[in-house]
């Protein structure tokens, strides 16, 4: 019995290929940025008939300058749901982030570089504490990160006027070490009648890295795993836990790096009310970029074209000269087909039942 | 049917090679799942577990691929005591098991399933990134080996065939399982070929020296390929058997008395407290 049998003599349980073309169209459906990449180009003819002005190099400006911070912030939310969580605060730590940023710079005297360092670790701490109430509560990150949100709101608000006296924090670019800051964090460039911010090369930056990592390392292996199986991944002994903290942490640190855009470019801070509506249209960047609420499913790149989509809608809308409300219907509509599409790609995905 | 890794006869502390445990018991809470469990499951040969729902089958994998810890007891592999800090070490150590549910992301792709959590990379840390390539051809040899030749890597799990995502599971488990494979009988309903090439597996990986155990419902199949058999109930050890000391139907009439056992061992054990010991 211990011999080898021979195993080609055995029937093959497989199923013959799938026709070619459906092939194709199911390889097509796999990508998570297609909706999005389809819906973008219907926005955008859209718009181009009735406010032509968009495709001006002005009107481009003013669409990148949005999507841009939107999308740092869709991205690193986009790999959040990939791995089944949510991050609610990412709007309000760029808040909070820059306003440390401020008062250490305004108000305690630091150089512009130990400000922005010790404001990351700041950021950072944040996002660990997310990151290991959800591991270790197993509380859905949606109410923990709420929570998160609201305390960081609360105290930037109070904690800016008791030190400062006001809600805004000006004159920072006097600060030593400005100058480097604002090349690294500030620059703009003049293109016909356009002016781009250098948010523009950040933003491809991160949307570029977080896809290598994505697809091309173990750690992104995880995080796929972390989101689609999380039974199998633990089974197999992927690191869930630790995966999810630096997920969190990732999150935060893209938090910190729109906040530290905003502070450069105005030089200034303005701590205000900011609502949720920040810390959602993160999370609707990135459904409209293809994630699968469920997780285990998105891309890094769908979420920069959601982030566009979201631009152009936006940029379009003031254009022609509509009111403004009509964004936020014209994206929940978005929003829905999305979140439709979505759903019919997860269940092709899904169609076989997981045994 | 690896042959990765699998290195040459080893005797351990007390000569022998395999897994074993040593009084083992593992709790979840306060209730104990396994209690002073002391078995061995020698390499080249397989050992078949059987016992109902609840009598700690499940646990005894967990504890095994390194997925829960025990709280008494020794678990050796290879005569050495060793505790298992996640399934990651289980597998380090040569340790490969075949989940229950397969343990298989429907949305990755095959590739990506097979290597998960033991990726091949290459280049030096912030470049360190998966050998996409090297990864892409183990799978489709792996799979080829088990039985689904032509399988395309790159597609998601999800497409594959119910019996394909087994063969999957097994291919995964015989390429990282030097030194011993655990396999939990998949719930999933299997036909006579598939289940024909999973026999043939285990029989190749008895014959290449691996400590195989195969956890099951069935004694008839137990019988037919197993060299030892455990019998479990309660969480304890109902009875030891190797293949002299029993045929298909006293295996058969033994699995469905574990009950009867159970209460015989319990009441034995009651008056003669050594016997719990054993």
């Amino acid at each position: 019995m211990a011999d080898r049998l021979s195993v080609s003599g055995l029937p093959r349980a497989g199923a013959p290929r799938a026709a070619r073309g459906r092939w194709v169209l199911e390889r097509a459906l796999t990508r998570p940025s297609l909706p999005a990449l389809v819906a973008l180009a219907l926005v955008v003819a859209f718009f181009a008939l009735k406010a032509p002005e968009l495709l001006s190099a002005r009107g481009l400006a003013g669409v990148v300058d949005v999507a841009a911070t939107l999308g740092i912030g869709g991205v690193a939310v986009a790999l959040l749901l990939v791995a089944g969580q949510f991050d609610l605060s990412v709007g309000v730590l760029a808040m909070s982030s820059a306003a440390v940023t401020a008062l250490l710079v305004g108000h305690a005297g630091w150089g512009m570089w130990p400000a922005l360092l010790a404001s990351l670790a700041c950021a950072l701490l944040v996002g660990v504490v997310n990151g290991v109430l959800v591991v270790n509560t197993g509380l859905p990150s949606f109410l923990v990160t709420l929570a998160t949100f609201l305390v960081l709101q609360g105290t930037t608000l109070a904690g800016v006027r008791a030190i400062a006296g006001s809600g805004r924090i000006s004159g920072l670019d006097d600060a030593p070490g400005w100058s480097s800051a604002a090349t690294l964090f500030g620059s703009t460039a003049q293109l016909g009648d356009g002016r781009f911010r250098v948010s523009l090369l950040w933003w491809p930056g991160v949307t570029a890295v977080a896809t290598w990592v994505l697809w091309r390392t173990k750690f992104g292996n995880a995080v796929f795993a972390s989101g689609g199986a999380r039974t199998a991944a633990r089974e197999l002994g992927v690191p869930v836990r630790r995966t999810t903290v630096a997920l969190f942490c990732l999150s935060a640190t893209a938090g910190w790096l729109i906040g530290t855009l905003g502070l450069v470019r105005f030089a200034a801070v303005q701590v205000g009310s900011a609502g949720l509506a920040t810390g959602i249209d993160f999370i609707v960047v990135a459904v409209l970029g293809g994630c699968l609420l469920a997780g285990g499913y998105g891309s890094a790149l769908g979420a920069s074209i959601g982030a566009l989509l979201y631009a152009v809608v936006r940029q379009g809308i003031t254009l022609a000269g509509w009111d403004p409300p009509w964004f936020q219907a014209l994206l929940g509509v978005l929003l829905v087909v999305a979140l439709v599409a979505n759903a019919v790609v997860g269940h092709r995905l899904k169609g076989v039942p997981r045994s | 049917m690896s042959g990765d890794g699998s290195d040459p006869p080893r005797p351990g502390l007390d000569g022998v090679r395999g897994l074993a445990l040593r009084g083992v018991t593992v709790r979840h809470g306060s209730v104990p799942a396994l209690s002073r469990v002391t078995a061995t499951f020698p390499a080249g040969q397989i050992s078949c577990v059987l016992g109902e729902n609840g009598s700690g089958k499940s646990t005894l994998v967990a504890l095994l691929s390194g997925l829960r810890r025990h709280d008494e007891g020794e678990l050796l592999v290879d005569g050495t005591a060793v505790r298992f800090r996640s399934p990651r070490a289980a597998r380090a150590a040569g340790i490969a098991t075949v989940w229950e549910d397969l343990a298989v992301a429907p949305l990755l792709s095959v590739w990506r399933n097979f290597f998960l959590g033991a990726e091949p990379t290459r280049g030096v840390w912030p470049l360190r990134r998966l050998d996409l390539d090297s990864a892409r051809a183990t799978t489709a040899r792996a799979m080829a080996r088990v039985g689904v030749p032509g399988v395309d890597p790159d597609q998601p799990a999800s497409r594959l065939q119910a019996g394909e995502r087994q063969s999957l599971a097994v291919a995964r488990a015989l390429h990282f399982g030097a030194r011993a494979l655990v396999i939990d009988e998949p719930t999933t309903p299997m036909t006579v070929a598939r289940q024909t090439l999973f026999g043939q597996t285990i029989l190749d990986a008895r014959a290449q020296g691996l400590a195989v155990v195969v956890i099951t419902n069935n004694p008839r199949y137990a019988h037919l390929i197993g060299d030892r058999f455990l019998l479990l109930a309660g969480g304890q050890v109902a009875g030891t058997l190797t293949r002299e000391d029993v045929d298909a139907d006293g295996l058969t009439a033994l699995m469905a008395g574990g009950d009867q056992l159970r209460v015989l061992t319990d009441a034995l054990t009651a008056l003669h407290p050594e016997l719990g010991d054993r």
